[in-house]
């Protein structure tokens, strides 16, 4: 943020207009972070400051490509898709945990409690209360956080090509099963008589 | 309605209203050429190993986390809904990059990689004060003991 940059003198400021998320703005791009890092090292020749300094290159948070990731097929038709879906992609998910060695599931649930957190949220889409399907006091947002951060690593590994800006969010909630089902219960809850604080963090500022 | 994370306009009338302290100045030096400089990343990604206490939610963490050189475990503790954490999860370098350092210290661009590197939370409290006369210090006393010439700030 330039303004902040401003404001505070930074003695040394490389300003970057990337979306937020995007420090060094490309990821599996190492061409393109080091000429980041270039732009922010030559800043130490400058003989006086606060300095700041343009990268000469914006990055739009809108209007990239969108994420090329398949879904699987339905497995158990008994069960809600989404839930189907969640466990149909635990594989993938091991996979970037097995390449990656890390996570950043497990701010409330684990990578197993998956499918279990989603049949909660289709129990509110489908009239139970809130309050009554299961979710202990203030964690339904840590827990569509590990749901979404589930299915963004495990999409990281299954899809082809660039990981563009935004690119897995908009697929989570716009193309799963499991972001549609949060996307449902969030309004269930808004139509009802739960408060904002609940139900307004399920997903993004402006979505629906 | 846009979604607040991509709205550039949004975010930048946002960041025109965070409360600051007053700068009167600030400190600036010269370091030495950095091919012979050591470097380290300090990040307000609130990253922190797997299996770590990591971060609170809300504006009320101000502690911060040591991440040695060689650990790539890491979890990112910045749990905001808005921003695009897709980037992370494909490649930590993109927020830590951590990997590109020590390619450029292999070839001799950077003199050499902080065994020590540190994570901070993002939403310290409006007077920074804790940054400024507890965390902040401790962490840059850390890294002088190390021998670190140049600090790389990074966030998300």
């Amino acid at each position: 943020m330039r303004e902040v940059a401003e404001r505070t003198k930074v003695p040394r400021a490389l300003h970057t207009d990337f979306p937020v998320g995007l420090s060094l703005g490309k990821p599996r791009d190492k061409q393109f972070q080091y000429e980041v890092l270039q732009a922010a090292f030559d800043l130490l020749e400058e003989p006086e400051g606060p300095v700041i300094r343009e990268f000469p290159v914006s990055i739009s948070s809108t209007g990239g490509e969108p994420l090329v990731c398949s879904l699987p097929p339905r497995m158990n038709t008994e069960l809600h898709p989404a839930v189907d879906e969640a466990q149909g992609l635990k594989a993938a998910y091991d996979r970037a945990y097995q390449r990656n060695r890390r996570t950043s599931v497990g701010m409330k649930i684990s990578a197993e409690q998956v499918p279990e957190a989603l049949e909660r949220f289709v129990r509110i889409v489908e009239g139970e209360r809130w309050d009554e399907v299961g979710f202990p006091a203030r964690s339904m947002y840590g827990t569509v956080h590990d749901i979404r951060t589930y299915y963004e690593e495990l999409a990281c590994e299954l899809a082809e090509g660039p990981i563009g800006p935004w690119a897995t969010e908009e697929w989570f909630y716009d193309g799963t099963e499991a972001g549609q089902i949060i996307l449902k219960a969030r309004r269930a809850m808004r139509d009802s008589d739960a408060d904002q604080s609940i139900w307004f963090g399920l997903a993004p500022a402006g979505r629906e | 309605m846009s979604v607040f994370g991509k709205d550039k306009a949004a975010m930048r009338k946002f960041s025109a209203s965070v409360p600051l302290p007053e700068f009167g100045e600030s400190s600036f030096n010269e370091p030495k050429p950095l091919n012979l400089a050591k470097v380290a990343i300090v990040t307000t990604a609130a990253l922190y190993r797997e299996g770590g206490d990591g971060f609170e939610l809300g504006d009320s963490d101000y502690h911060y986390e040591t991440l040695p050189r060689h650990a790539r475990d890491l979890t990112l503790g910045h749990h905001s809904v808005n921003f695009d954490r897709g980037g992370f999860a494909a490649d930590i370098n993109v927020v830590y990059p951590i990997d590109r350092l020590e390619e450029l210290a292999e070839d001799d661009f950077i003199g050499g990689v902080a065994e020590k590197h540190y994570a901070f939370a993002g939403n310290q409290s409006p007077t920074v004060s804790e940054i400024r006369l507890d965390t902040g210090p401790l962490c840059a006393k850390e890294m002088l003991k190390e021998g670190v010439d140049v600090v790389l700030l990074t966030g998300t």
